[in-house]
């Protein structure tokens, strides 16, 4: 009987505590920097970083991400569409980690609530952002050993000149 | 033609009052719950969400009104209606103020009684017509529990009516200008506001409904208009509960200061809040438990304060 008006006193001494409800709207709760959210593909210099490697489509568990590959005068692939349906993504962020050249990155953003289940389909101009977001200094062109536009084979970063197999010098 | 202009001003007013409450006790049991739960509770629609109650009703009356083929139609579409109209009637007899009341009966208490017994019949109709085992198992409880609790619910009350020699709500208010009842007749608060909890059905002995093993008891099967009825009739049981409290031994709308109404309304506030609290603290207990609590606990103490207080009452003559 006594624990009876023991819990009715501890329950209304409650009253007089910290609510734990975020109030969200008008309160937004703390979103880590590596939050996985709101899928983006960033830019470097202007540039789309995507090179349409398909690694992101391939890891992709729900099958969420598709697009076409294309290449420009120069021999730089870039993705000729590239489509994500968020109706459908989980947010596991295999495709950031698959991503060789981190164009494909996810963002601390949740807010994506839509009337229209068709809207929640972004296309490459909804996921393009302007910067590098959160690589701003990886180029995947300047360390590969690839030859394209205005670089040739041996032009990137740490790397050697091509060796003339035909040449008797070390 | 102040002979019916009077009463029927009374009759709409303390209905309009008494449904609002109704409504508004929606809202404010919400809050009250979030209170005692570190939460907020409503707070969006309105100011402190005061307009969530609308909103609730709007939706209850879009809500599909299904009466189910198996079900015994004309029961089932009645049970509501005899839950909804015996809590109503029993504020007829109760005094807000010295001179506001519906009906003046000098045996306003036993009408009470007789109200809240028939008040069983809506429980237990509409378990039977339901037609769904739970439903009727939700109905069973309902009957046993209220009616073993119906016992020292009047037992528990005559301990006041001894004090006041008189069964008239409006005597019995005036006849704790001394002092309220709540002091001598604590055995006996006690035990009606046990007894009031089993007869509303709230928390901590709402059996009948008991959503974790019977679904929702003995309005399983009902939605939409009729399943608010229900819900109304249990807020205004509630209500009616304080509200006896409130006037047998909180000495009604006496008070200084404040208007009569006033007083009466902050005393029901306080007991309803304390039902929410009840509701926000305690478990269920089982079945067999409420029975043997009420038979051999409940009961001997009323018939003990019975005993007690009309031996003081004859030895002080």
């Amino acid at each position: 009987m006594f624990s009876l008006v023991r819990a009715l006193w501890d329950v209304f001494l409650h009253a007089f505590r910290r609510r734990v409800t975020v109030q969200y709207p008008e309160q937004k709760p703390y979103l880590p920097p590596r939050w996985r959210g709101r899928i983006i593909l960033s830019r470097l210099d202007g540039e789309e970083r995507c090179v349409a490697c398909y690694l992101c489509a391939a890891v992709c568990p729900v099958a969420c991400i598709s697009l076409q590959a294309t290449e420009d005068e120069t021999g730089r692939r870039y993705p000729l569409f590239f489509r994500i349906n968020f109706s459908r993504c989980i947010f596991c962020g295999f495709c950031e980690e698959a991503c060789p050249t981190y164009a494909i990155q996810l963002t601390p953003d949740f807010e994506m609530g839509e009337y229209d289940r068709q809207n929640m389909v972004y296309e490459k101009s909804d996921l393009l952002i302007a910067g590098p977001g959160k690589y701003p200094d990886y180029n995947f062109y300047r360390v590969a050993g690839l030859a394209i536009g205005g670089k040739e084979k041996g032009g990137a970063e740490n790397e050697e000149p091509p060796v003339d197999l035909r040449g008797l010098l070390p | 033609m102040n002979d019916i202009i009077r009463p029927l001003v009374t009759v709409g007013g303390v209905l309009a009052v008494l449904l609002s409450i109704a409504v508004s006790l929606i809202w404010l049991e919400r809050r009250l719950l979030a209170l005692w739960q570190d939460r907020y509770g409503p707070n969006r629609v309105g100011p402190f969400g005061l307009l969530q109650a609308f909103a609730d009703i709007i939706k209850l009356f879009m809500k599909e009104d299904w009466t189910p083929p198996f079900a015994d139609r004309a029961v089932f579409i009645l049970a509501p209606a005899i839950m909804f109209v015996t809590v109503l009637m029993s504020f007829v007899v109760v005094p807000f103020a010295p001179d506001i009341g519906v009906i003046n009966l000098n045996v306003g208490l036993l009408f009470f009684f007789g109200m809240s017994s028939l008040g069983v019949y809506g429980v237990v109709l509409a378990g039977w017509a339901s037609n769904s085992k739970y439903s009727l198992l939700g109905g069973l409880r309902a009957s046993a529990q209220m009616l073993s609790y119906e016992v020292f619910m009047g037992l528990s009350l005559m301990g006041v009516v001894i004090l006041a020699r008189s069964f008239d709500l409006r005597v019995i208010v005036e006849a704790q200008k001394s002092v309220w009842y709540c002091i001598p007749q604590v055995l006996g608060l006690g035990v009606f506001l046990v007894a009031g909890i089993a007869e509303t059905r709230r928390l901590p002995l709402d059996l009948p409904e008991a959503e974790a093993e019977l679904v929702a008891g003995f309005h399983s099967e009902y939605s939409s208009m009729k399943f608010a009825l229900f819900f109304a009739g249990e807020y205004l049981g509630i209500t009616l509960i304080s509200v006896m409290i409130a006037t047998l031994f909180l000495g009604g709308w006496l008070g200084p200061v404040l208007p009569p109404p006033l007083w009466l309304l902050i005393k029901v506030f306080i007991c309803i809040s304390f039902f929410i609290l009840l509701r926000g603290a305690l478990p269920r207990p089982r079945y067999d438990q409420v029975m043997s609590f009420g038979w051999k606990v409940m009961l001997p103490l009323a018939l003990l304060n019975l005993l007690v207080t009309g031996a003081v009452r004859l030895a002080m003559g």
